[in-house]
Formats: C-alpha cells, structure tokens, sequence
C-alpha cells in the first residue's frame, strides 16, 4: 500500500490554498489515482465530428488509460464505445481514424458488431443456444460511453456515472469553442490532417500550467523567439513587411506588463484562459477577403465582435487547451507519471481563406512541434522540474503569486493576466475531481 | 561542370558540415531561396496547405543557427551532437542545360545529448542549382520513416 491509496483526506492535503505538493508531479500512485478517479470524473476531449464525416468512419483515443473508440452511425448519429471486443477484450480498432464500413468486425473471432455498437453476427451461432449468453452484458455488443456530449461538433466523452452534467461542468467556458467556430463564415471547423505528436518526458500537469504562465515566456523563449527577432531586425533589409512567421514569434517576447494588462478570466470546475483584454494574437495582419467574408455571414457588428475576441489560452480542464485564434487544440495525453503525450491539432475554419489555415499551421510547427524551438524551450523547463521536484530540500510549489486570502474556489473572475490563480483554481479542481466518489469507492472496494 | 560526383560529394560534404557542427558553413550552402522541409504526411505534396514538422527559408535556418549558441538557450545546455550516416546517393536528374540537379539519399540519424541518443531513418531528397562554378541547396527535403511517431525533442538538422 502507498502513502495516499484511495485516501480523500490524503489527496486534500497535497493541495494547500496556494501551494502544492510535489507528490502530485513525481508520486506514481498518485498518477494511478488520477488515472482511476480524476480523468473518468471529468469530461474528456474524444476527437471532431468532421473526422466522422460518412458513415463507417471511426476515431479511436485514450480517456485516462481506457482505449476508447468513436463511430458514425448509418443514421448519422455518432456514438462512443469502449475499445475492446465483449468477447475476449480484442481492440476493435487498431489504428487512430478509418472507415469500417457497415459493421465492425473483431479480428480474434469475427464477432461484428454495427456502428451503434450493437451485436450483429457470432459466427457458429447455435453454439451459444440455451448456454445463458442472452443474459451476458457481451450480448449486448460493444459497451457504450453513456455520458457523451457533441457540443458544436467537439466530442467530449465522461467515463463515470457520477460526475457533473457536461453544462454544470464546461459552463461559460464554452465561449472559446463558440468564438473559434464562429470564426469561419460557414460557422463550420474541419479537421483535415492529423495531429503534429510530441513526446514529453514530464508529467502531463507541467503542460497544462504552462498555458496560462504569463511570466515564463521572454525568460525561457529568450533563445528562440528573443533569437526571432533578432535575427529579423538585423537581416530584414530594405523589406518593411514583417513575415508571417516573425509576426508569430514576436509577441512572446513582449513585456510583463503586456501580459498583466491582457488579463486571466477564470471559471468554475478549473478552467480559465489568458488573453482578456489583448494577447500575442492580437495584431496578426488581416487575409485579404476574409473580413467581408465574416461581415456577409455575420453583419457589421457580430463580425467584428467575433475577430476582437482574440483569447490567448483556453484551458479546458483537466487536459486540452484551445486557442482560438489560430484555431488549434492541444491534447495532453497522460501516459505515465513522467511521460505525456501532446497532440496538436489544427482545425481549418471552413469557408474561410487558405491563408488562415496556413498559418494555423504554421503556428502550430513553430511552437508545438518536436522540431519547434519555442518547444524545446518548454520542454527543457519540465524535464529539469521532473528531475528537481526530487530534491527533497523543499517539497511543494508555490503558486502564490497574486494570492488574496479571500479567494474563493468556483468562480467566475478577471484578474491580472500575471497571477497564478488559474493554477490555483486548477488545483482546487484537480482536488474535487480526484476525490469526488472516493469514499463510496473505498467502501465498495472493502 | 557539374556531374554525378559532384552532386554526390556535395551531398557527403553537407552531412560532414553538420556532423562537425559548422553551422555556418552549412547555411552557406543554401540558395537564398532555398529551404528545409520535413513533411508530416506520406509522400506529401503541399508544404504550405498540408502540416509538416518543419518548412523554413533561410532566415528561420539562421534563428535555429544563432539560437544554438546563445547565452540563453537553456536546451542546449548541455549541447546535442549529431551523425549522419549515409548511402550512396542516388541520383535523380543531373540536367547540366536546365540547371536541375536532383538526389535522393537514405540515411540513419543519430542525435544525442547528454545521455540521451536517438535515431531517426528516412530519405533525403536534395533539389540543388548551379550558382558559379558550385551548387546551392533549394531544397532538401527529409521524409522520415516514421514521421507519425511522437517523438522527443529534434535539435539540430537531419
């Protein structure tokens, strides 16, 4: 038995009102708990409705360690089911996305099942006559995710019966999502490749931080965006026009007082974005035709109300992050206590210019991609916490910056863009999540 | 006049360039023009419309060269080294009158810091051009063998 087991005063304790213990980070039984409670209590990102686009077309992912599998049914409906066959547990599916057709098949003994899950055929049926296998739940096809909820085609999937209503849950954090659909004229997003995978030999929480640590960029980018401008300053010549990528790394050089003025608004249930008033999106160069296209859809002032939303990172708890304005998603994907999977996804505004897709992606190779320098800032940042956080010298992190003794926990605020208080709030998140249902399963496990 | 072996000795010239980490040099061995590409997708088409790991012109090439020697670039701290190991390269079209040279090389690389080393295989497709007497780079493309695998930190150049 290890020091915390499914102990919920023990859990509580790792989270003081603004430090952290570091057990959270480098504790693997910890990292088991979150694997058992956290991730199945909280609603999980699955993948786009537009990778589903026929019927037959599947998805697969991981919510915490279960292999999920994700379909599109003949009547469009799309439905989440557990990755494994109710026979002998064989993966259905194998590969991240495809087409099955009009039915699944296991490929162990050829049980098939339809795109709603359903048991469709066994082969040498009668061998199950009068043997009672009506009564199995393997009767009953593929095992549904029941708690599945497809809010403007974004798929989120929650694996527990307990747990928050996925609206009690996101609340008005959902605004991300709608201002980045929103974006396209056709108010549609598309996913049309795969995601740019990075390997992270930290514990995946370092990650989601990160995304709304405003006083870490012009230290740790220094060497690649600092390097950025540099280099263009002094190479740019007689050109006045800035290019697309000095434009993308510039901004994370600028001044705290840039970052305290653009603001943090945090949210219940420990999610929260930077950017408030401005952020490093702000003064991207407008695409030729893109506007009017958005004053067609729109009208005059919801066309401009939508473009002037430039949110810089939305977290969405306990693992994604979308920003909005070059309409990526990142996915955290925890693997083990020290080892988390990111997966950047881009999704094209669709109606919308190339150029706008073009430079998503261009975004999303400069800063989240093995090859990205700006990444390698960051990740030689958690990879030295993951070592130092074994120092036993001092056990917690601070997070205490800009901390008032009055704060209270699920709420709605906008505060100065430097604090740490969206760490805060996920941590008092990750606490209830973690928690939430641990006594009854104690008491069910005894 | 620019034949098989000059395009092959230049190709082996560029990954000594690399191994011994003259950056500079390397990046003169670029056309103005010229640039790196590692697609994400196989046999990719688009650089620009499909995602890939990296598409940079020269300038970027330069901000990834001074970085590596910068006061502050705390990943490099300790510094990585890398080793290219090639084969023959195969030359695709050696066309003195159009001024297109092109080869495909298939390679192991080799990159390590600290304790760490990691190999990555693929296939190096050089686009080269005369400028004076030598060739330039215009583009050279790595696609790797598995370019959909979720790798670690990729520093230096394949």
């Amino acid at each position: 038995m290890g020091k915390h087991a499914s102990d919920r005063r023990s859990i509580a304790a790792l989270v003081r009102e603004a430090e952290v213990h570091r057990d959270v980070y480098v504790d693997p039984e910890i990292f088991d708990l979150e694997m058992e409670h956290l991730f199945p209590n909280s609603w999980i990102y699955v993948g786009h409705a537009s990778q589903l686009g026929k019927p037959g077309d599947f998805i697969t992912a991981t919510i915490g360690r279960q292999p999920v599998l994700a379909s599109r049914h003949t009547d469009g409906s799309i439905h989440v089911f557990y990755n494994r066959c109710p026979h002998k547990g064989v993966k259905i599916a194998s590969e991240p996305c495809g087409n099955t057709g009009k039915f699944f098949r296991c490929p162990y003994h050829a049980w098939s099942f339809k795109t709603d899950g359903s048991l469709l055929a066994i082969p040498l049926k009668k061998g199950y006559e009068a043997t009672g296998f009506g009564d199995t739940q393997a009767n009953e096809g593929l095992s549904r995710v029941r708690n599945v909820a497809i809010y403007r085609d974004f798929i989120f999937a929650r694996l527990s019966e307990r747990g928050l209503s996925f609206e009690d849950y996101f609340g008005e954090s959902l605004s991300t999502i709608d201002n980045m659909v929103d974006r396209s004229p056709e108010g549609k997003l598309a996913v049309m490749a795969a995601p740019i995978r990075y390997m992270h030999t930290c514990n995946w929480k370092m990650l989601v931080e990160n995304q709304t640590d405003t006083c870490h960029p012009m230290v740790a980018h220094e060497s690649s965006a600092g390097t950025a401008v540099k280099v263009w300053k002094r190479e740019q010549g007689d050109s006045t026009e800035t290019p697309m990528a000095v434009q993308l790394y510039g901004p994370f050089m600028s001044p705290y007082e840039f970052y305290e003025q653009s603001g943090i608004r945090i949210w219940p249930n420990g999610h929260g974005h930077t950017g408030v008033a401005n952020s490093i999106h702000s003064n991207y160069s407008d695409v030729d035709g893109y506007l009017d296209q958005m004053v067609a859809a729109y009208g005059e002032t919801r066309a401009h109300e939508i473009l002037g939303e430039v949110r810089h990172n939305t977290v969405y708890f306990p693992n994604i992050m979308v920003k909005g304005a070059v309409q990526i998603l990142r996915n955290f994907i925890p693997i083990a206590v020290d080892r988390t999977l990111v997966e950047s996804w881009v999704y094209r505004l669709v109606g919308a210019p190339d150029k706008l897709y073009e430079r998503a992606l261009m975004y999303n190779r400069f800063i989240n991609a093995p090859t990205s320098i700006v990444g390698h800032d960051d990740l030689e940042m958690y990879e030295r916490a993951q070592e130092g956080l074994k120092s036993n010298g001092n056990q917690w992190i601070n997070l205490r910056r800009l901390y008032a003794a009055d704060e209270q926990p699920d709420v709605t605020a906008v505060i100065n863009g430097t604090s740490e208080r969206q760490m805060r709030n996920q941590f008092h998140a990750w606490a209830k999540f973690m928690t939430m249902g641990m006594d009854e399963h104690t008491e069910a496990a005894q | 006049m620019i034949d098989d072996k000059a395009i092959i000795d230049f190709i082996y010239r560029e990954a000594e360039l690399l191994d011994t980490m003259q950056w500079q040099s390397w990046l003169d061995l670029f056309h103005s023009e010229g640039r790196y590409w590692m697609p994400l997708e196989w046999q990719q088409q688009d650089p620009v419309l499909q995602p890939s790991l990296m598409y940079e012109d020269l300038l970027l090439l330069k901000v990834r060269v001074e970085r590596l020697a910068g006061e502050r670039t705390f990943s490099q701290k300790p510094k990585s080294r890398c080793h290219h190991l090639l084969q023959a390269p195969r030359i695709v079209a050696c066309d003195v009158a159009a001024g297109v040279f092109k080869a495909r090389t298939s390679y192991i690389y080799t990159e390590t810091r600290g304790d760490l080393l990691e190999r990555y295989s693929g296939w190096a497709s050089h686009d080269l051009v005369q400028v004076g007497d030598g060739l330039k780079i215009k583009l050279k493309r790595l696609d790797l063998v598995n370019f959909d695998a979720p790798f670690g930190n990729i520093q230096l150049f394949m």
